[in-house]
């Protein structure tokens, strides 16, 4: 397949374009220096010095997740922190921490495309990965949290020699289900929607190598207009489903806890909380992620101060959905008359050995976020970028505190109490090594914007359609 | 270029795909379908860098086969899934817990959920891989330097020799050229 020779190189715009009427696009950009500003990245020979010292990070966090399982594996799981009565502990937080961030990916791209939203288009590919990543990164813990790893596929319904099916009144069945379809439905949907970009790259290869990966990748994409209106069809149908697909996953994840009798736990505000945190988590996590490639990668133009005050502000209602959900805990511990729930919610927030954690939860999650009412604040780069950290460290401390509760049971006699071990650390790191690494793999190999809904995005005089394609072509 | 068709002097020509026109324009690629379409035209197609709906449209194709497909495959594995928990709870391997019912089907429907989502979503992208006929390691159109420019900034129309009012193409020609494009180009199989 033929490479693009002059004049197409070396573009430049034939005019001085107005600047976009939403903000959501800098510069002066037409369909093809965007595109090459976009595959440039990938197809480039040049690499940012940041890339190298992100990718030299992650990857030596990764090793903790390397030793940390190997030394699992032979040992079990007793080199944890885990016992009686805390039986599930950093494991099961860093999971359900890490399926929250993986959350915002799917919901960016379905849920806003549903609603039209169009600043959608500049971060919805990075985010997908974002979400790919994440639950790869949280499937890793129920799985080596079961202390047989090796006969994990039990829990997945199979006719066996031992006569036996796993319960599907479990929520341990119906989390294996969720998370796996999560984590197939996001791959297809992120999938489906790089084949036509793949196409870009392989039209723009500029060595063997690259045409022959990116050709294959891209299944001989061709752009023909049946192809397309099939494709607008796809991509909407898995966004509608994927949306419900969000809610449903978390849902389930929270039903883990909310199925069970501990007090605290055994409560119907869990699964609208816990989707509300995921939400919120994700998006902290997008700006994470954004402002680097901004700073680096110079994509201020497709991703501007707008897009980053708009996850400010979906910061601030999840935010507040987060904290109506903590008010509801101890409202419901206290107007339930139950001697158990309110002594354990007594112990929670006062009494119990772990009173901190959850004021350092209603600090870093319900009173810095409000911060971001000041537009001033949450226009600025550097405080939106620490914001949204209180924030992962706020989401952490929620599952932190909601795990710890196991600590004060109905009765005095089966009080214990619990920390983690080097161990839990050094996978808990490992983790976020892993997310780092593949993050940076994806940004050097595949483009982190949608090159073709970014040009369709573009305003009609700059040669798009201006942003209307899926939900009217979708037929 | 001398005639293929000469039994004394018998020159290789490769068969034609079709004759490719070429376009600045998404609304230019528009109106050349629309105006071969009113000229009679059937087989052709349009090629886009983007999505543009109002190509498929004037080609005839308003509506795709996506929907269907998935709707049966998610049909097909939330009944899947509701009926494999109903076996296993009820007839196979039943255990009674606290005297509940077996046939406990509410706390069926998270699994019954996650399988339609995932049968639908997978039966939708090997329906559009199938559809396309992708993946599809080569194809004429690309023997066309011009065309790569169609994941760029151009707009193609192919009128196919596979059209009945074909022949031998030099009517395509004159007639493509009526809509000024960019160029005009043979594309070989």
């Amino acid at each position: 397949m033929a490479t693009v020779t002059e004049p197409a190189q070396g573009h430049i715009p034939r005019e001085i374009f107005p600047p976009h009427p939403e903000g959501l696009l800098g510069g002066n950009h037409d369909t093809v220096t965007l595109g090459d500003k976009i595959a440039d990245v990938v197809i480039g020979d040049r690499t940012p010095r940041a890339w190298w010292g992100f990718f030299f990070l992650g990857f030596m966090l990764l090793q903790g997740l390397v030793v940390g399982l190997t030394y699992l594996f032979y040992a079990g799981v007793g080199i944890w922190g885990i016992n009686q009565p805390v039986a599930w502990g950093l494991a099961i937080v860093n999971f359900v921490w890490w399926i929250g961030i993986g959350h915002a990916g799917t919901l960016i791209s379905a849920i806003l495309l549903l609603m039209h939203q169009k600043w959608r288009t500049s971060i919805n590919r990075f985010a997908e990965a974002m979400t790919l990543f994440a639950v790869s990164c949280a499937g890793i813990f129920p799985l080596v949290h079961m202390g047989r790893p090796w006969v994990g596929y039990w829990i997945f319904p199979f006719p066996n020699n031992m006569a036996v099916w796993p319960q599907p009144r479990s929520p341990l069945m119906w989390d294996a289900f969720a998370v796996s379809t999560y984590l197939t439905v996001s791959l297809v949907f992120w999938y489906v929607g790089l084949i036509p970009d793949l196409a870009i790259l392989r039209d723009r290869a500029k060595n063997k190598l690259q045409r022959i990966v990116y050709g294959m990748l891209a299944l001989g994409w061709r752009g023909s207009a049946y192809h397309w209106r099939r494709y607008e069809k796809l991509y909407l149908l898995l966004a509608g489903l994927g949306t419900p697909l969000v809610f449903s996953v978390h849902t389930i994840v929270s039903f883990d806890f909310a199925v069970a009798i501990v007090p605290l736990w055994h409560a119907t505000i869990f699964p609208p909380f816990f989707v509300a945190g995921a939400i919120f988590s994700g998006f902290a996590m997008v700006v994470w992620l954004a402002v680097p490639l901004r700073h680096f990668y110079g994509m201020k133009d497709f991703i501007t101060m707008k897009h980053l005050e708009l996850c400010a502000k979906v910061m601030i209602a999840t935010g507040l959905l987060v904290s109506f959900g903590y008010f509801c805990e101890l409202w419901m511990g206290w107007y339930s008359h139950s001697e158990y729930e309110w002594s354990t919610t007594y112990q929670r927030i006062w009494e119990g050995p772990y009173w901190w954690s959850y004021w350092a939860l209603i600090t870093t999650n319900t009173i810095i976020p409000q911060l971001l009412w000041i537009k001033r604040i949450r226009t600025n780069e550097t405080l939106l970028f620490l914001i949204a950290g209180s924030v992962h460290i706020g989401m952490w401390f929620e599952r932190y505190v909601i795990i710890i509760t196991l600590s004060r049971d109905h009765t005095p006699g089966a009080w214990g109490r619990y920390a983690p071990t080097e161990w839990d650390y050094a996978i808990m790191m490992g983790s976020v090594g892993l997310f780092i690494t593949l993050f940076c793999l994806f940004i050097k190999f595949l483009p982190m914007i949608s090159i073709t809904e970014m040009r369709e995005f573009l305003p009609h005089r700059q040669g798009g359609r201006d942003g209307h394609a899926v939900m009217e072509n979708a037929k | 270029m001398s005639d293929p068709h000469d039994p004394h002097n018998p020159v290789l020509v490769p068969a034609l795909h079709g004759i490719m026109a070429e376009f600045q324009q998404p609304d230019d690629l528009v109106a050349a379908v629309r105006k071969a379409r009113e000229a009679g035209y059937t087989r052709m197609d349009g090629y886009s860098p983007y999505p543009v709906g109002e190509i498929a449209d004037e080609l005839g194709f308003p509506r795709s086969e996506i929907g269907a497909i998935m709707f049966i495959g998610g049909l097909c594995g939330a009944t899947f899934g509701f009926l494999m928990q109903t076996w296993i709870t009820v007839y196979d391997y039943p255990i009674s817990i606290g005297g509940r019912p077996f046939w406990s089907w509410p706390m069926f429907v998270p699994i019954t959920w996650a399988l339609l989502v995932l049968t639908a979503s997978l039966s939708g992208v090997f329906g559009l891989l199938a559809l396309c006929g992708l993946p599809q390691p080569y194809h004429p159109v690309f023997n066309v330097p011009q065309f790569a420019r169609a994941s760029r900034d151009r707009f193609f129309l192919v009128i196919e020799s596979a059209d009945p009012t074909f022949g031998d193409g030099s009517g395509v020609k004159a007639f493509l050229a009526t809509l000024n494009p960019d160029s005009i180009a043979e594309v070989p199989e």
